[in-house]
C-alpha cells in the first residue's frame, strides 16, 4: 500500500542525505520527496510517499525515528488527511489542439500559466491521482516537459505535527 | 572564563570527559590537536600503527569497559582507514567517538589534498555524526558525541573537524557541557508496565520456555538482574554470540550460546520451545536460520532498546521496547509471590533437554593422542584452564573464533570481546591491545587464525612501544579455515584460495619485535608451552600451534532449514 509519511526533520546539513541514505541502505523505496523548511527556521518539513506492506512500513518509520535529525514523523495515510501535489506541464498546442488543451485546462481546474504561439504552459494541483489523470487526458495532444513537486500533506482536523 | 584554541578546547574536553586514554594517528589535517595533546599530559595518546587498529583498540577497550572508546585520526587517508572499524563497532553497538581531521573549510569541495567526505562515507554505519563549523561549538558538539555514542542503543559517531576549526590562534570561551539535551533523542529509560505484566503472565504459563538474550544485556550492564531473573523461574537460556558471559556458562541452566555453530541443545531447545523470552538481542539470520520455519510452536516476548528491532525479521506477541536492565527488574518484582502454572511442565521440559544435553556428551571432537597435531578444541580448552576461565578473551574471524566461543568458558559480562555482526579479521590483535593497556592487571588472550593476525599484525610495533603484554594464541591451520571448511561442504573442496601460501616463520617475525614467540607442532608440547606462556603476564607472548587443519566446526545449521536441521559432524546430522 502507498503511504505518505511527514517529517519533522533538523534544518541542518546532511540530514536530508541521511534520510535519503536510510531509504536506499534499507531497501526501501521512494516514490516521492518533498522538503522545504517551515514557519521556524530549525526545522525542515519532509514528505516521502513509499509503497510497502505493514511490515516494510513499519520499519521504515521505526529507522526513521531513529535518525537522531528525525524530530518527528507521521504516516497520514493512517489518519484522514489532505494531499496535493503542484504539477508544471508544457503541452503542444498549435492549432485546433489549442481549444481542446485549454478545455482540458478548464475540465481540471488547472490554469495556463505562460503562453507562446505553440506551448501552453499549466499549472495544476491536486492529489497525484488527478495530476496523473491530467497526464493521460494531455499526451495525445503532446506533452514536452512535465515538473512535478512531490506530495505534500497534511492531516485533517485538530491533529497537528509540531515540536 | 577561559579562552581556548579549538585544538586546545578537544584536549581539554577529553580530560573533562574523563577520557584516560585515545588511540590514533597524526596527519596533516590533525596537527593542531596533536599539538595541544602534546601540551597536557592527562590523556594518553596510543600511537597505532594503521587506523583501523585505533579504532579495533578504542572498540575492545570499550566492549571490556562499557564505557565509549576514543579514536583520533587525520583526513583523507586517516579517516579512510578507520572505516571498517567504524563499521565493526557499529554492527555490534558499541559506543565509539571518532575524531576526525578534515581540510580546512574553506577547500572542502575542492578535492583538496587528503579531502574525504568522511561524514558521508560512514552515513551508514555510525549512530550519528558531526561536522564542526565553528570553534566555539567545539564543547558542546564532543558532549553531544559521547552522550550518543554511549546512551541507548550506544553505537560510533564521527566528529570530522576542519582544519581552520582548531587553528592555535583563533580562541574562543570553553566551559565543560555537563549535561546536553538533543531535543529529537529521548531514549527510553523504562519498558510499557502492561506489556510486561503480560510477558510476565505469559512466562508463568509456560510448559517449555527459553530465555535467549543477547549483547544488549552485556550492554545495559543487566547481567546481574537477568542472573537473578532465570534462577528465579529456573528456566534455560541460551545466548548470542554477543550476549555470551551475561549468564555465567558454567551453571547448569546454561545451554551454551545458540544459532549457526551453537550448541545442540541450544538449537533443539529453541526449536521445540513454547516461549521465547529474547530480551537484547535482534532475531539474527546467523541465529534464525530460515525465519519461515524458525521456533514454530513459540510464542515470542521480545525486550529490546530499539524498537526497529522488534518484529524487523521474526514478529514479536509481546513486544517491549525499553533497556534490558530496567525491564528485567520490573519482571524481578511481578514475579514476586507467584507461581508457575504449570508446574509439572518445567522438569519435563529439563529432562527433554537434559536428553538432548546426552545425546552430544563426548562426542563433540576427538582429540588428539600423543605424538599428533592438536586439535584447536583442545587448545581452547587448555587455555580456559590455564587462565581458570578469567581472562578476557578477543578473537579474530574464522574457525578459531567459533571453537574459542565454544570452548572457553565465560562466567562474566565483557570478557568475551568478539567481532560478531561484521565479523572482522584483524580485529582480535589490537582490541586485545586496547584491553590490556586499560587493564594492565588482567590477563589478556587473544585467539587468532594466521590468516586474521596478518591482517593486523603491524601492531606488535606498538604493543613494544607501550609494553603491552597480550598473548596471541595463533591456532596455525595453515588455511583459511572457515572458508575452506564451506568449500568443503558447497564446492566439492574445491579451495579456491583459501590456502595460504608462503606463511612467515613466525617466532621469527615475533621476535624481530623483541618479543617470545613459541612455538607447538603436536600434543605433548602444549602443556610447558602454555605454562611460559602465561608466566609473566606483562610480557607479550606469540604462541604459534600447529592444529589440524581437517578439522570443521560443528555443530553448524543446514542452510535455509529450521534451527533444528544442524551438522554434527562430518558424517551426522540432525
Ligand atoms: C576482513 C575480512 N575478510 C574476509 C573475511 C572472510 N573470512 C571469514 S573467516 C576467513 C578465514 C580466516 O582464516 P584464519 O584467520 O586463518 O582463521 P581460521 O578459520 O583458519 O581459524 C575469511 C577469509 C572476513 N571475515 N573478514
Ligand atoms: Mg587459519
Amino acid at each position: 500500500m502507498r503511504h505518505i509519511i511527514s517529517i519533522l526533520l533538523e534544518n541542518e546539513p546532511g540530514a536530508l542525505s541521511r534520510v535519503v541514505g536510510l531509504f536506499s541502505q534499507r531497501n526501501f523505496n521512494i516514490e516521492t520527496l518533498n522538503v522545504a523548511p517551515t514557519e521556524d527556521p530549525s526545522l525542515s518539513r519532509l514528505t516521502v510517499t513509499t509503497e510497502g506492506d505493514d511490515r516494510v512500513i513499519e520499519q521504515i518509520t521505526k529507522h526513521l525515528n531513529k535518525l537522531i535529525d528525525v524530530v518527528k514523523l507521521v504516516d497520514l495515510t493512517e489518519g484522514h488527511h489532505i494531499e496535493r501535489e503542484l504539477m508544471l506541464v508544457k503541452v503542444k498546442a498549435l492549432g485546433a489542439s489549442r481549444d481542446e488543451v485549454k478545455r482540458t485546462v478548464d475540465i481540471f481546474r488547472a490554469q495556463i500559466v505562460d503562453v507562446t504561439p505553440s506551448v501552453y504552459t499549466v499549472q495544476i494541483t491536486g492529489d497525484a491521482g488527478k495530476l496523473d489523470a491530467f497526464v493521460q487526458a494531455m499526451a495525445p495532444i503532446g506533452i514536452l516537459e512535465v515538473g512535478r513537486t512531490g506530495v505534500s500533506g497534511i492531516s485533517r482536523g485538530d491533529k497537528i505535527l509540531s515540536l | 572564563m577561559e579562552l581556548l584554541s579549538g585544538a586546545d578546547m578537544i584536549a581539554r574536553f577529553l580530560q573533562d570527559e574523563g577520557v584516560e586514554r585515545i588511540y590514533g594517528y597524526p596527519g596533516g589535517a590533525a596537527l593542531h590537536i596533536y599539538d595541544a595533546l602534546f601540551r597536557q599530559d592527562k590523556v594518553k595518546h596510543i600511537l597505532v600503527r594503521h587506523e583501523q587498529a585505533a579504532t579495533h583498540a578504542a572498540d575492545g577497550y570499550a566492549r571490556a569497559s562499557g564505557k565509549p572508546g576514543t579514536v583520533l585520526v587525520t583526513s583523507g587517508p586517516g579517516a579512510t582507514n578507520a572505516v571498517t572499524g567504524i563499521a565493526t563497532a557499529y554492527m555490534d553497538s558499541i559506543p565509539m567517538v571518532v575524531l576526525c581531521g578534515q581540510v580546512a573549510s574553506h577547500l572542502i569541495g575542492e578535492d583538496a589534498f587528503q579531502e574525504t567526505d568522511i561524514v558521508g562515507v560512514t552515513r551508514p554505519i555510525v549512530k550519528h555524526s558531526f561536522a564542526i563549523k565553528h570553534p566555539s561549538e567545539i564543547p558542546e558538539v564532543l558532549k553531544k558525541a559521547y552522550y550518543l555514542a554511549a546512551t541507548g542503543r550506544p553505537g560510533p559517531v564521527v566528529v570530522d573537524i576542519p582544519k581552520d576549526m582548531t587553528a592555535p590562534t583563533e580562541r574562543y570561551e570553553y566551559v565543560y557541557p555537563k549535561k546536553v539535551k538533543i531535543r529529537s533523542y529521548n531514549p527510553v529509560t523504562r519498558g510499557h508496565s502492561g506489556q510486561i505484566k503480560k510477558a510476565v503472565d505469559m512466562m508463568l504459563k509456560a510448559r517449555r520456555p527459553v530465555f535467549y538474550t543477547g549483547g544488549g544485556i552485556v550492554t545495559s550492564g543487566a547481567s546481574e538482574n537477568l542472573t537473578a531473573l532465570v534462577k528465579r523461574l529456573g528456566f534455560p537460556i541460551t545466548t548470542t554470540l554477543m550476549g555470551i558471559g551475561s549468564y555465567p556458562q558454567t551453571d547448569a541452566q546454561s545451554l551454551g550460546w545458540l544459532g549457526m555453530h551453537g550448541s545442540y541443545e541450544s538449537n533443539m531447545a529453541m526449536h521445540h520451545a513454547d516461549l521465547i523470552i529474547a530480551i537484547g538481542a535482534r532475531f539474527d539470520d546467523r541465529v534464525t536460520n530460515n525465519t519461515s520455519k524458525f521456533c514454530p510452536t513459540a510464542k515470542i516476548v521480545h525486550v529490546d532498546i530499539d524498537p526497529s528491532s522488534i518484529s524487523k525479521t521474526v514478529r514479536a506477541d509481546v513486544p517491549i521496547v525499553g533497556p534490558a536492565d530496567s525491564v528485567i527488574n520490573e519482571m524481578i518484582s511481578l514475579l514476586q509471590g507467584r507461581e508457575m502454572a504449570n508446574a509439572e511442565a518445567l522438569p519435563e521440559w529439563w529432562t527433554t533437554i537434559d536428553g538432548w544435553r546426552a545425546e552430544r556428551e563426548g562426542k563433540l571432537y576427538e582429540p588428539s593422542q600423543p605424538g599428533e597435531r592438536l586439535k584447536p578444541q583442545e587448545v581452547i580448552e587448555a587455555v580456559y584452564h590455564i587462565t581458570r576461565g578469567e581472562a578476557f578473551v578477543t578473537t579474530d574471524v574464522g574457525q578459531h573464533q567459533m571453537f574459542a566461543a565454544q570452548y572457553y568458558k565465560f562466567d562474566k559480562p565483557n570478557r568475551w570481546i568478539t567481532s560478531g555482526g561484521l565479523g572482522t579479521m584483524g580485529f582480535g590483535f589490537p582490541a586485545a591491545m586496547g584491553i590490556k593497556q586499560n587493564f594492565p592487571d588482567d590477563t589478556v588472550v587473544c585467539f587468532t587464525g594466521e590468516g586474521s593476525f596478518q591482517m593486523m599484525m603491524q601492531e606488535l610495533s606498538t604493543c613494544k612501544q607501550f609494553g603491552t603484554g597480550v598473548k596471541i594464541i595463533n591456532l596455525n591451520n595453515g588455511t583459511l579455515g572457515m572458508v575452506r571448511q564451506w568449500q568443503d561442504l558447497n564446492y566439492k573442496s574445491r579451495h579456491a584460495h583459501s590456502y595460504v601460501e608462503s606463511l612467515p616463520d613466525f617466532q621469527k617475525l615475533i621476535e624481530a619485535y623483541g618479543f617470545t614467540a613459541l612455538k607447538v607442532e603436536h600434543h605433548d608440547e602444549l602443556d610447558a608451552a602454555l605454562e611460559r606462556t602465561f608466566a609473566d603476564n606483562d610480557e607479550l607472548v606469540f604462541l604459534d600451534i600447529d592444529v589440524d587443519p581437517r578439522e570443521h566446526v560443528y555443530p553448524m545449521q543446514v542452510p535455509l532449514g529450521a534451527m533444528r536441521d544442524m551438522l554434527l559432524s562430518k558424517t551426522e546430522r540432525t
